[in-house]
């Protein structure tokens, strides 16, 4: 009843190929960018917006990266961390080279550098599939991280080891550095959110995305029917890698504002994963259902347990924090394998037949 | 051109030059292997006969070794305390099968490996809350004193390791090979459906696989616990384990074996003679660049089985 789509024609090719055929799903997404871009920062304070919602976008940001290569092209990366680091790397080195160029075009800039490395690295998925390819993500992970480590190069040889954000300003508004306010950066990332997660949508709904699952599903098949496994999976490598790479650099620039390469150890590489896994596996949606996911359970978990009278000491609560986490994350695989997407999806049936389900 | 020289000639002249120092180093990679073949052992075990590449064998191990020193601090005599330890291994193999495997049977593989890193957390959560989480030393009593042997400076708590791992793979080779458990669980590995279909009971089997698997954890923990104390980094090795499988073949368990003695030795002579040249500490990720080239050359590894797909 209130999700149905009888009675809305399609009179042009225009409207037949929309993104969001349906006029509810239009009204949907009309009503969460309103919530997103005028209501929650009317109401949010400073605490919400730099503890919960900059890396909830940024983490949604890198998910969808990730997704991309792991949910539609099959490709499994545990990579994901160090691909973030390149981004970020590339962020500071070019920002510091250049004080003079606008830091949004360095960000998208950035991406390339990733991207590039996604390139060398995705070279073996061309040998090698599933865990195996997974395992030699991992050295992308350890050696780039190593790298960034050792050579000073990378991080202009500051005594520190650190890369720290220089404020820059674009038309006259400070988004970057110390002194930049809540309110510009959360703007930053979301807009950064909403360009990406457009332009991947209409990725895997075109020729390139087809291609991408075709390989996914199976890779011999694709091959026969014409699609080039080279191009299509090392493409798969580099956006995804660029996506990785623009996250990475919001990270630093945007959220932490200086940091050193342990931010992006494997545990972040997991995190995405994760993220990607709850939310659904080839789904743009589910990526940004699974950040959020991820980014409030340790909120909850911290602020749940004192809301109904349990107190849990610090050192144990921690490793509380871990149980919960970990078996949240088996029961979920356990009862809906395809994620928060399904869910919806799910939900949208039911609303569709609401109330006279047959 | 001196970084050339650094890479392709120094190297092989200092070893030249030394060979004791160069055998020493050999020798002390190959102990560390070893404990790499251990964990990636259970890896391999559990991926056999389930298809479950089980990230949370190295939570497994800090388990294990946690339980066994929870054990020994209450008092219990060691004997006592390494059975204890084994049983608790075996109850946590019915607990996952029960709780997590049978519902997750038929799934992707993508999924059952997520499910084992939710596992890991669990584990390592659930470790540290039973027995803490400070640093723990584990003494069994296995004598540590160096003596020196054609030149050679060897310890004989490396040495007594070693064996004790020798003794283990061939303890489990004999098992595989000759009980009626062993052979069904060749059977369930090589195939399942048809495994079924003559009656061998999966459950029954998955459960003696992971307790096997923890067993092998146990083991692992034992020896890395008593060289350098029970502590939170255990779990670390389960991810040097993946480039000993890589190399090894997922499959196999000589690869296990033979895969952690090669990367061990690799990474200590490579970050020995080759690691000044790079800035240092290329320990961290040479195993996984190897495991990497050696992946392009050589896709289901040493001994793995091939990969034959058809559409």
């Amino acid at each position: 009843m209130f999700y149905r789509e009888a009675g809305q024609f399609k009179t042009t090719y225009e409207t037949d190929q929309s993104v969001f055929p349906i006029i509810q799903d239009r009204w949907f997404i009309a009503l969460i960018l309103v919530l997103a871009f005028v209501v929650i920062p009317y109401f949010a304070d400073e605490y919400w917006m730099q503890a919960i919602l900059i890396p909830l976008y940024i983490y949604a940001l890198a998910a969808i990266g990730l997704n991309l290569l792991t949910g539609y092209a099959g490709q499994v990366s545990l990579g994901t961390g160090a691909f973030m680091a390149v981004g970020a790397y590339a962020t500071y080195k070019l920002a510091t080279s250049f004080p003079d160029l606008n830091i949004l075009i360095i960000f998208v800039f950035s991406g390339f550098f990733a991207a590039g490395a996604g390139i060398i690295f995705g070279i073996p998925s061309l040998r090698i599939k599933g865990f195996y390819l997974a395992v030699a993500t991992l050295a992308a992970q350890f050696f780039i991280l190593w790298l960034f480590n050792k050579v000073g190069w990378f991080y202009n040889d500051s005594p520190s080891g650190m890369i720290t954000a220089p404020p820059r300003e674009v038309f006259g508004i400070l988004i970057t550095g110390p002194e930049a306010t809540a309110t510009t950066r959360y703007y930053v990332t979301l807009s950064f959110l909403c360009v990406f997660a457009v332009i991947a949508k209409n990725l895997v709904r075109g020729r390139l995305g087809r291609s991408w699952m075709a390989i996914r599903d199976m890779d011999i098949a694709a091959e026969i029917i014409g699609i080039e496994p080279l191009k299509t999976k090392l493409l798969a490598f580099a956006i995804s890698s660029f996506y990785c790479g623009v996250a990475g650099a919001l990270y630093i620039f945007v959220w932490l504002g200086s940091a050193e390469t342990e931010a992006f150890d494997i545990n972040l590489s997991f995190l995405i994963m994760f993220m990607i896994i709850i939310g659904g596996l080839g789904s743009i949606m589910g990526s940004i259902l699974g950040a959020a996911f991820i980014t409030l359970l340790p909120i909850f978990l911290t602020n749940f347990p004192p809301m109904i009278g349990i107190h849990i000491a610090t050192d144990l609560s921690k490793h509380v924090e871990e149980i919960v986490f970990g078996v949240l994350i088996v029961f979920f695989l356990i009862v809906e394998p395809h994620g928060l997407a399904r869910l919806w999806q799910i939900a949208k049936e039911k609303l569709r037949k609401w109330p006279f389900p047959y | 051109m001196e970084l050339l020289e650094a890479i392709f000639v120094l190297p092989f002249a200092d070893m030249i030059d030394s060979p004791e120092f160069f055998m020493e180093v050999v020798v002390g990679g190959l102990l560390t292997g070893v404990l790499y073949s251990l964990v990636a052992l259970g890896f391999v075990l559990i991926f056999k006969a389930s298809g479950v590449f089980n990230f949370a064998q190295g939570a497994m191990v800090l388990f294990a070794a946690l339980a066994l020193v929870g054990f020994i601090e209450k008092g219990v005599p060691i004997p006592l305390a390494i059975l204890m330890a084994i049983g608790v291994m075996i109850a946590l193999a019915w607990v996952i099968e029960r709780l997590m495997l049978r519902h997750l049977v038929n799934q992707e593989g993508i999924i059952l490996f997520m499910a084992t890193i939710g596992l890991n957390f669990i584990l390592e959560g659930v470790g540290q809350i039973a027995w803490g989480s400070d640093v723990k030393v584990l003494d069994i009593g296995i004598p540590d004193e160096t003596f020196e042997f054609s030149g050679m400076l060897l310890s004989t708590f490396d040495l007594s390791a070693a064996g004790l791992a020798a003794i283990l793979v061939v303890t489990l080779s004999m098992f595989f090979q000759y009980t009626t458990v062993g052979r069904a669980l060749r059977a369930v590995a090589d195939d399942h459906q048809a495994a079924l279909s003559v009656g061998i009971p999966l459950k029954t089997i998955w459960i003696i696989v992971w307790s096997v698997a923890g067993v092998v954890a146990l083991v692992a923990g034992v020896i890395w616990g008593a060289k350098s104390g029970v502590q939170f980094s255990l779990v670390l090795i389960a991810l040097k384990a993946l480039p000993v499988l890589i190399l090894g073949g997922f499959t196999s368990i000589p690869g296990a074996i033979i895969g952690g003695l090669i990367i061990g030795v690799g990474e200590k002579v490579a970050e020995i003679y080759w690691g000044p040249v790079f800035g240092g500490a290329i320990e961290g990720w040479f195993a996984y660049m190897l495991a990497l080239g050696f992946l392009l050359y050589r896709p289901q590894g040493l001994f793995g089985d091939k990969i034959i797909e058809r559409v």
